[in-house]
């Protein structure tokens, strides 16, 4: 019963979006003004029926009804619950619903509080949503039914992947997707402004908050994502230019630039084509990842299930609202009005400057992510691998965070190079310090590229925080603490790269258990091997203490059996300290009753995801700071002339 | 500053940029074209020793033996038409073993043996690595072969 009221309330929910185009158009185009009345409704409702959907398949996955083909062939019911909760996404055919509930609850969230825009806007940007929704309920419908019945239940499930059996599965995946699928907004009233032809500061303030919105939950799903395959995965690696995290950095990438381009669109009336071009661009990068993802053409843990239609389909779909909005974008962009022209030496060449070399990175993402399926087309199979995206988004990546430490000090209009040059002159004589400093300390035993990482980490973190140098602090507007608090996060994760990438120390041994380790200043005293059981799987467990000048911690690397399905999955031990994380694996036994142990001090590595919850901060900071004035200039209209560009900085 | 200037001048630099990109990619990825490596390539091409490759094939059967540390593992690559030397120093993926796929990255040594810093063997029976995709292994002949 309640999978069949899931689809139904599916079917429902496409019904409607169909409606809701279907209105928004004739209401718009077709002389029919009376009929948008119904389109605000219709999006509500819609949401509530994707959320009654989902929350359909949550319930039968919880109760481990096996007579539904999805939980028999991805669920279990020794399951421990949250794995059975979160392991509704863990899926291809759930995962694609999350997708769907969150564009349908986001489109409904548009049609509540969206309140800035023009009626006729709004009601485009709805009608818009509406129609990206559709070929993805199209999807989900005819190629990908979460809640198909199967005739003979079996008795029980096949288990989910024990490596998605972590509580990193209830958390990275929704963000993640709120974050991805959040900007089909963005795009939206990129699709409104073009029909309706407001292309200007006012769109661009009322879509700032949705691009904000979005990006801050793309940038804690890719933090998440990034820790937990760290801890996960037992490789002590942070990020490994796996295809699917290429696709989870290329909207962040498009996403972030669209931050900075929309800024300049609301406060000084330029980079309007642009904008536009880029709000298209981001949500179209969310969808290239979903095919990439789903479509089975690659092999991870994050791609499920390999069927070839389902992968012409989302091709199809792609094809299909990329060239449309491209199309639109070329027929109408000529009627857009040319912006506001601006000054070589100002803020908003600045902030190009940050468009220009996230967007090249972004691109040389791209060609490195597509280029190995472009060869096999032609019979020739080429990896793609780390070598490629270190050389090429390294060096720009670090150029990027030199503009950063410049773009906030320079002046929106007009500025002076020379003064620029001058409240840049702390940071750079900070970075001179700590470049001979590392010089002395370190030479030979660091590349250049770590070298570069923290001399511009500690330059750009300096810089950074100038913006508030001199200013009453408790006056200073939140949204600027924001732009701090994100720049700062960025310096904060560049310096955690860096550290990994220059100090981190690896050892590798055979011990018995009552062997003393000494590595990195730290001493790991193994004790014993246990054998321990869990809800669903048995470990053999190594019993160490590790310490470090006098006290010492017990850590317990686990080495993990799953019978369903039957895998191994190995449990680092973290240690973690405000100086790093000390990092343990526990191998299999050799002869001699030995046991392999790699170990890994990380100077510095939590930086990274430490950075990148500031960021998301920062994002969240400037989301409050501008709402919060939006409130304040409603109940107070004559603190109008706040709105000059020193405020809008 | 006129707007015509404004819009030329930022074609130009958006041009500038999308070139020199483009130029980056073109030589990153030309070295990339020479980053998977099966035996029969080491043996037909050569492969220069130090430079960071990836090599893919089948650990041949018996050929897997444990060094005296515990921790360090010889075993030989083989694609069917060629064999080479490996070594990989760490903890093995769970399914690697001998008669099954693995790619392995890393650089050869000046003596000719792979020098592997990392495996990637199949992780369960649903993932493999994308290079040994159609690939099968004949359990008696020790041969490798492409389905196609």
């Amino acid at each position: 019963m309640i999978a069949e009221i899931g689809l139904a309330a599916l079917w429902f929910a496409a019904a409607l979006a169909l409606l809701q185009l279907v209105l928004a158009f004739a209401g718009l185009k077709g002389g029919k003004p009376e009929l948008l009345g119904a389109v605000r409704p219709a999006a509500v409702t819609q949401g509530i029926l994707t959320a009654i959907a989902f929350a359909a398949l949550i319930t039968l996955f919880m109760r481990s009804d096996m007579s539904v083909l999805l939980v028999a062939t991805n669920s279990h019911s020794m399951k421990p619950w949250l794995y059975k909760f979160a392991g509704t996404w863990g899926n291809h055919e759930g995962s694609m619903l999350l997708w769907v509930t969150v564009m349908g609850v986001a489109g409904a969230a548009v049609a509540l509080f969206e309140r800035a825009l023009k009626r006729d806007a709004h009601m485009a940007t709805l009608g818009g949503q509406a129609a990206i929704s559709l070929g993805f309920y199209a999807f989900l419908l005819f190629s990908s039914n979460p809640f198909a019945r199967i005739a003979q239940p079996p008795a029980d499930g096949q288990g989910l992947n024990p490596l998605l059996q972590d509580p990193g599965l209830a958390f990275h995946p929704p963000t993640l997707y709120l974050g991805y699928v959040g900007l089909s907004v963005a795009f939206s009233f990129a699709i409104g402004a073009l029909l309706t032809r407001q292309v200007d500061a006012a769109f661009a303030r009322a879509m700032r908050p949705w691009v904000l919105a979005a990006w801050v939950l793309l940038t804690l799903g890719i933090t998440a994502g990034s820790y937990w395959a760290y801890y996960e995965l037992g490789w002590g690696g942070w990020w490994f230019w796996d295809p699917v995290e290429n696709a989870s950095l290329m909207p962040w990438l498009a996403a972030t630039a669209l931050l900075h381009s929309v800024t300049v669109l609301a406060t000084r009336d330029a980079l309007r084509a642009w904008t536009i071009m880029l709000a298209v661009v981001a949500f179209s990068m969310s969808m290239v990842g979903t095919f990439l993802v789903r479509s089975g053409i690659l092999t991870s843990v994050h791609a499920f299930a390999v069927d070839p239609q389902r992968g012409s389909f989302i091709l199809a779909l792609l094809a299909l609202y990329i060239g449309g909005a491209l199309a639109l974008f070329g027929w109408r962009i000529g009627s857009v009005r040319e912006g506001a022209p601006f000054e070589l030496v100002s803020r908003e060449t600045m902030l190009v400057v940050n468009n220009l070399l996230l967007t090249v990175i972004l691109g040389l993402v791209l060609i490195g992510t597509l280029y190995p399926l472009m060869t096999e087309a032609f019979g020739h199979k080429v990896s793609v691998g780390a070598p490629y995206f270190d050389r090429i988004a390294g060096p720009i990546a670090l150029a990027l965070m030199v503009a950063m430490a410049a773009g906030p000090l320079t002046r929106w209009r007009k500025d002076k190079a020379g003064v620029v040059g001058k409240r840049l002159l702390v940071p750079l004589a900070i970075a001179f310090v700590v470049s001979i400093s590392l010089s002395l300390f370190a030479w030979g035993r660091i590349g250049i590229l770590p070298f570069l990482g923290l001399v511009i980490a500690v330059a750009v973190g300096v810089a950074s925080l100038a913006p508030l140098w001199k200013r009453k602090l408790l006056r200073t507007p939140l949204f600027t603490y924001g732009m701090v608090v994100a720049h700062l996060g960025c310096a904060v994760s560049l310096a955690g790269m860096a550290c990994d990438s220059a100090f981190t120390v690896e050892k590798l041994v055979a011990a018995r258990p009552g062997d003393m380790i000494q590595t990195a200043g730290w001493s790991i005293r193994f004790r014993q091997i246990t054998p321990i059981a869990g809800d669903n799987w048995t470990a053999l467990q190594a019993d160490m203490d590790a310490g470090r000048g006098g006290s010492s911690v017990v850590i317990r690397p686990q080495s993990r059996f799953f019978a369903s399905p039957p895998t191994t999955t190995s449990e680092a031990a973290l240690l973690t300290r405000w100086d790093g994380q000390l990092y343990v694996v526990l191998g299999e036994e050799v002869e001699g009753g030995r046991w392999q142990l790699r170990i890994w001090w990380k100077p510095f590595v939590t930086l990274i995801w430490l950075g990148g919850i500031m960021i998301a901060l920062g994002g969240a900071l400037a989301l409050v700071g501008r709402e919060r004035r939006g409130w304040v200039m409603k109940w107070r209209p004559h603190n109008h002339n706040m709105t000059t560009e020193g405020v809008e900085a | 500053m006129k707007a015509k200037h404004q819009r030329l001048i930022l074609a130009l630099a958006a041009l500038v940029a999308l070139v020199g990109a483009g130029l980056l990619a073109a030589s990153a990825l030309k070295d990339e074209a020479a980053y998977f490596y099966a035996p029969a390539d080491v043996k037909t091409k050569g492969a220069e020793p130090g430079k960071a490759i990836r090599l893919g094939g089948m650990v041949v059967k018996g050929s897997l033996k444990r060094a005296a540390d515990g921790i360090t593992i010889h075993f030989d690559v083989t694609d069917g038409k060629a064999t080479v030397p490996a070594t990989f120093s760490g903890i093995a993926p769970d399914l690697f073993k001998e008669g099954s796929g693995v790619v392995a990255e890393g650089a050869f040594d000046a003596k000719g043996t792979f020098i592997a810093t990392n495996l990637l063997a199949k992780h369960d029976e649903r993932y493999m690595p994308r290079e040994l995709e159609g690939m099968t292994y004949n359990e008696t002949t020790h041969e490798m072969k492409a389905d196609k």
